[in-house]
């Protein structure tokens, strides 16, 4: 890798905390006051558990394109479905190579996909059961279908074994981080169930507003700068794409962030006679989303259309999970991740197309170079379908096993308290919240 | 009924898995593909639907 090369993606690279934070703060605003400074402790606990849990295990899994990985042979073909990398990274050459670049970039990227089902339990998820759904979420569901996409596992093989295209593209991670993220999340959320007095006895949900509309909005302005670096570094190392590629990149995350805002302005403000501020930023982080993982391949025009698109479908399943499915998902993280990021791999096949110059490292080895052909779409739905009818029913599996050995719902007095005072004994506007109790004792 | 859908997930995936895997010819590949997509729809209905509240919701 030349060294100038080496420098864009480190940058790039280090951009990527922004779309953590940013999404923490998303996640708090969206939540009620009593549980805020819960809510970004969380954040925080999510993310130290998630990179050590990938440290110790998870790249161990994960791996990275050519390292050696178990592969089993049908129809005369090998197919690799899991990396045998040593824990602990040892063995790990952090000079120059790209996979020490990749591991970086892997460590916030689990971070950020850890992070997503606290927007679909907030108000109502343990401190300490969110940080043990982490450690097996980053040790084990996201390494294992990340290897497969990114890892030169059987997704990405599909293009040279199955001829389908060049196997799954999935440049930023709208399937790999998001559509994994978004329905643990999915799973997380039918485990613990709605939060108490959002539903009424007739199953009717009421409607409990986020506690602040300026850390959402703040929260995506930092996620685009977020998802700049994500798509960008993912892009070169994962696919191939030229650095040169990079303002391209740029542009199409912008144009789909800002159509989807658009789009979800617009139907609201039709809908509801005004603009609604928390679903239009879900419109926005649900353009980000879908965006990741074409982002390479797409003109800035497909980029409006796809992210249009992605605004109106997080409009409108935003109110048909609360609403037709009982599912109360406080932050949006459902709709916005799972069914973003969906959107985002199924994109691929209809709007993107890869020039010989366009690929590289990672879809080129994997399949043929063309410019648009019938099997990507296969491939695309192939990598769908396992997101689906794998990754969530492990997902759920696994938190249902430990929900039953350790508990993740808080108990009924945390949620009547709020979480801050239930947990840490303090909340976090002090000065703005008052009980009627505390000022009986001291008058 | 969520047991029942989570397992129609699992096989509708794998129906998907030993179309890509096993077949050759690429329409009888698509097709099984696709019907294994549709047992997974089932699957993921039948999840939602075990819902007590999307089922109160619908009563």
């Amino acid at each position: 890798m030349p060294i100038t090369e080496i420098v864009l993606v480190t940058v790039l690279i280090l951009l990527a905390p922004f779309s953590i934070a940013g999404i923490s703060l998303i996640n708090t605003g969206m939540g009620r006051s009593r549980s805020a400074a819960h809510s970004l402790l969380t954040s925080l606990c999510i993310f130290a558990v998630a990179a050590g849990a990938y440290v110790i295990c998870g790249f161990a899994w994960q791996g990275y394109i050519g390292a050696p990985a178990h592969v089993f042979v049908a129809a005369g073909r090998q197919w690799n479905w899991l990396a045998r990398g040593p824990f602990f990274l040892r063995g790990i050459d952090f000079n120059d190579a790209p996979i020490s670049l990749a591991l970086c970039l892997q460590i916030f990227s689990v971070g950020l996909a850890a992070l997503i089902p606290l927007g679909a339990c907030l108000d109502r998820w343990k401190l300490s059961a969110a940080c043990a759904s982490t450690a097996l979420f980053a040790g084990w569901t996201y390494p294992l279908f990340a290897h497969w996409v990114w890892g030169g596992g059987w997704l990405a093989q599909l293009g040279i074994n199955a001829d389908m295209g060049h196997g799954v593209i999935d440049a930023g991670g709208s399937g790999t981080i998001h559509a994994v993220g978004g329905l643990t999340a999915l799973s997380v959320a039918w485990i613990l169930g709605p939060r108490r007095g959002k539903y009424s006895l007739e199953g009717m949900p009421t409607a409990i507003p986020g506690h602040n509309a300026v850390l959402i909005l703040f929260g995506c302005f930092l996620s685009l700068l977020g998802w700049l670096g994500l798509n960008s570094a993912g892009a070169i190392l994962f696919t191939g794409a030229a650095p040169g590629r990079v303002a391209l990149i740029a542009i199409n995350t912008t144009l789909a962030a800002g159509a989807a805002i658009l789009a979800a302005v617009v139907i609201t403000g039709l809908r509801f006679g005004r603009p609604d501020v928390s679903i239009s930023a879900n419109g926005w982080i649900g353009g980000l989303v879908a965006s990741s993982a074409s982002c390479a391949f797409v003109s800035p025009i497909e980029a409006f259309v796809i992210g249009a698109i992605a605004g109106a479908l997080v409009t409108y399943s935003v109110e048909w999970f609360e609403l037709h499915f009982g599912i109360d998902d406080p932050g949006g993280a459902i709709s916005v991740h799972a069914l973003g990021g969906i959107w985002g791999l199924l994109a691929v096949a209809i709007f993107a197309s890869f020039p010989a110059s366009q690929v590289g490292i990672g879809a080129g080895r994997f399949g043929a170079v063309s410019t648009r052909d019938a099997g990507q779409a296969l491939a695309q739905i192939v990598a769908i379908a396992t997101l689906i009818g794998f990754v969530l029913p492990l997902t759920y599996g696994l938190n249902f096993a430990l929900n039953r050995v350790w508990p993740q719902r808080v108990a009924i007095e945390g949620e009547r308290q709020g979480l801050d005072l239930y947990e840490f004994g303090a909340g976090a506007y002090p000065d703005f919240v008052t009980h009627s109790e505390e000022f009986g004792q001291f008058r | 009924m969520k047991l029942a859908g989570f397992l129609l997930l699992l096989a509708g995936w794998a129906i998907v898995v030993a179309a890509v895997v096993l077949l050759i010819p690429p329409n009888m590949r698509a097709i099984f593909v696709l019907a294994g997509v549709g047992v997974e729809i089932i699957g993921l209905t039948l999840v939602i639907r075990s819902n007590p509240l999307a089922v109160r919701e619908k009563e």
